[in-house]
């Protein structure tokens, strides 16, 4: 999503750090280009003025013309405000409240109020291992509350039978009534969706909003959205004490300036990032570390994290025991090829390594698609077991037949038994420094000779 | 205009709908503009205005400096402003204002709408449908989202609603085979008009957009010609990106033409502008609401009129 404003600012601070010392000038001539960068990437007008404003009073001068490095010094200065302006630290969802605790879910038309309700009560389920109850309110759009039923039985999660003809108010009243008999945790209400201007539906969010007693109100928002975006979270704000804010859509290629007016402008917390069309496409906000990836620094906190909840436990214990024992077969591999596509394919993963910014569009040009994953899984399915348990023993014969199973060439096959041998290579070095472990040797000892990190 | 004759005419509802944003816009100017100098600060200014009404920097820059050129450090009136911005808003937006039209030679004349999801895809089929039963015409629909739940009865709501025909399969299932079969259907009921809805997609995604490629092969196979013609619909709320989705979805699928929805907010649409100006693109209707009438023929004037809050005085 921030690719676009990452390179752009990747641009216009690449070349303040190729010059050296910096005079006032080129600062405020830096931040004009920030300045368009921004408009550009939809961050509302207000928002951008007092950015610009702050990053010029604190560049400008002192601290940068008497600094070491005065290109550091501007990229640390907008660092620090676009931290500041997306919200200091993540704020999680709040479950602090009587049981059920009651979340509401507001927004515009086609925002993904209900798409972003299933994948929350999904989360909570999963995640907090709370019961979840859904309840639709969207008495308007044709066929909305059929919408959440079936993704209720698609992610096994309760919702309110429907009862035609009742009214949001009254819904609202029943789903927190039957969440109080049945024993529900957090019971989630999705509302219709509603114009900011349109008075009587605005008034019916008030009443629902009442009623309820909302812990969490939720408004969602389409992070492709433009100026308006700040009109829209003000209005709402101004109606119902809205809690925090979801974004959603934030894996289209739109530049998510709204993600950064937002809480600068309502002082509303960013809680969610929807990343995708599956249910399970749900992110928590790190503003640190999308302000990371607007300069270009990476996100590897978020890779970690990602990788270590998708790669089962056990499956890690076994391989973390076969990597003991020097042991690296083509079962192996096949679950390493399962798991990185699991974890959204190459694209994605190499999205959140630093640097990679800049160089994401010639790799989206270069195609690393998956592809390659699935057709290297399709390879090593086509062995038997015991070529899989002893690659050595797959000559010539076997090497067409597979080539032949899988739709591959020989030359596939050859390149992929070499990549398992470079990996089983790297298995015996992990054994080798054996208990001293990696942490004595460093990552050093695993890479390549004449490769440096 | 026979419209203005309705229950509401339809100008009247683009401008309660525009007059919110556009409210902001003149109050704007009025702001800037009382007894003042046009000079490079109120330029500034007024960029920044229409920036704020999503017309993208490069437009908004273009724009005030058409309209400084002849005006500079002359002492304007806020009027006068407002109707030179009214002037080059529609002089960029006239040549894109086209109806859509009804080929009734084709028998059906197959239409195919796309777009990001949440934009308002199936909710504009609906308010086609309705219109063109209204004028008589034989009209069917084919649920081509088989993905988002409950995508399928959405339509078929709108199917009871307008008495038309819709064309489904099971969710999950080949949206391309759907199209197909609607093509042959439509084909042999004789219908005049086929509306084919897919799955919002979003444009960067190549796996979803190859497959709406697929829908396109798979039609050319019982109409080389068809679809006749391609709508994209825009949600007036999305910002700049909108001229990315415009280029990617005109690129796969040959878009024909532009359906703006949800202009009844305090979105101002100014995106629009700005995709006028570079791509040239038909802009067939606009959406001013959730009913079946609130989708309006195109017409550049009193958008831009609306826009600039030229019409309120």
């Amino acid at each position: 999503m921030f690719e676009s404003l990452t390179g752009r600012l990747g641009d216009v601070l690449g070349r303040l750090t190729k010059r050296g010392a910096l005079t006032e000038a080129d600062v405020t001539e830096a931040l004009r280009e920030v300045r368009v960068a921004l408009l550009e990437a939809d961050v509302a007008l207000p928002v951008v003025k007092s950015f610009i404003k702050r990053v010029k009073t604190r560049a400008v001068g002192t601290e940068v013309l008497k600094s070491v490095n005065p290109a550091q010094m501007v990229i640390k200065v907008v660092h620090d405000q676009l931290i500041e302006m997306l919200g200091s630290e993540q704020q999680e969802l709040n479950l602090v409240a009587v049981p059920p605790v009651v979340y509401m879910m507001v927004g515009l038309q086609g925002s993904g109020k209900t798409t972003s309700t299933a994948k929350i009560a999904k989360w909570l389920t999963e995640k907090q291992s709370k019961k979840v109850m859904m309840a639709s309110l969207d008495v308007r759009r044709p066929a909305a509350q059929e919408q959440l039923k079936i993704l209720g039985e698609q992610t096994n999660i309760a919702t309110l039978p429907i009862i035609e003809g009742q009214m949001p108010v009254d819904i609202a009243k029943r789903a927190v009534q039957s969440a109080k008999l049945q024993g529900i945790d957090v019971v989630l209400l999705d509302t219709a969706g509603r114009l900011h201007v349109d008075e009587s539906l605005m008034a019916e969010m008030d009443a629902v909003h009442k009623e309820s007693h909302p812990t969490e109100t939720l408004l969602v928002v389409d992070s492709l959205t433009g100026q308006d975006a700040v009109n829209v979270a003000e209005q709402f704000k101004s109606r119902v004490d809205v809690t925090g804010i979801v974004m959603t859509r934030i894996d289209g290629d739109g530049r998510g300036g709204a993600a950064l007016s937002m809480r600068e402008v309502t002082g509303c917390p960013i809680k969610l990032l929807g990343t995708g069309e599956k249910l399970d496409e749900l992110e928590a906000f790190h503003p640190d570390r999308i302000a990371n990836r607007i300069l270009g620094m990476g996100d590897i906190v978020s890779l970690v994290e990602k990788a270590a909840e998708t790669i089962e436990k056990d499956e890690a214990e076994k391989l973390a025991l076969k990597m003991q024992k020097g042991m690296f077969d083509l079962d192996d591999l096949a679950s390493q090829l399962r798991q990185m596509r699991k974890m959204g394919g190459m694209n994605s993963l190499v999205g959140m390594l630093p640097g990679v910014g800049k160089m994401k569009k010639q790799l989206d040009a270069a195609n690393l698609d998956d592809k390659l994953l699935v057709r290297q899984e399709a390879m090593i399915q086509s062995m038997t077991p015991k070529e899989r348990r002893n690659p050595q023993i797959i000559a010539a014969s076997r090497k067409k037949r597979i080539a032949a199973g899988s739709g591959m060439s020989v030359q596939d096959v050859n390149r992929l038994l070499k990549q398992h041998k470079q990996m089983a290579g790297m298995m015996k070095k992990v054994k080798k420094l054996g208990k001293k472990g990696i942490a004595r040797g460093g990552m050093q000892g695993l890479l390549p000779p004449g490769m440096k990190l | 205009m026979s419209e203005t004759k309705e229950k509401k005419g339809w100008f009247s509802r683009l401008r309660d709908g525009l007059k919110r944003s556009s409210s902001a816009i003149s109050g704007g100017i009025t702001d800037i503009f009382t007894k003042r100098k046009l000079d490079d600060d109120v330029i500034e200014e007024l960029e920044e205005l229409l920036i704020s009404a999503d017309l993208g920097v490069a437009t908004a820059a273009r724009i005030s400096a058409n309209i400084a050129k002849t005006r500079y450090d002359k002492e304007i009136a806020p009027e006068e402003i407002r109707a030179a911005l009214a002037e080059e808003v529609t002089a960029i937006l006239d040549p894109v204002a086209a109806p859509f039209v009804l080929d009734e030679s084709r028998k059906p004349h197959v239409v195919l709408v796309v777009g990001v999801n949440g934009s308002g895809k199936t909710t504009t089929i609906g308010k086609f449908a309705k219109q063109y039963r209204a004028a008589g015409k034989k009209v069917v629909l084919a649920a081509g989202d088989t993905f988002r739940a409950a995508a399928v009865e959405q339509l078929q709501i709108w199917g009871q609603r307008t008495g038309c025909d819709v064309i489904t399969t099971k969710v999950g299932g080949d949206a391309a085979g759907l199209a197909f079969s609607a093509v042959e259907k439509a084909k042999a009921d004789g219908a005049d008009l086929l509306l084919i809805d897919t799955a919002g997609r979003l444009q960067n995604k190549s796996d979803l957009m190859a497959e709406l490629e697929k829908i396109l092969r798979v039609i050319k196979k019982l109409e080389p010609d068809a679809p006749h013609s391609c709508l994209l619909v825009l949600d007036a709320t999305t910002g700049q990106n909108a001229l990315s989705q415009v280029e990617i979805f005109g690129k796969i699928c040959n878009v024909t033409g532009l359906v703006m929805t949800k202009l009844d907010g305090t979105a101002r649409g100014g995106v629009l502008v700005a995709i006028a100006d570079k791509f040239g693109l038909p802009v067939h209707a606009i959406g001013v609401g959730e009913s079946e009438d609130d989708l309006q023929p195109f017409a550049a004037n009193d958008f831009a009129r609306a826009l600039s809050g030229a019409g309120d005085t």
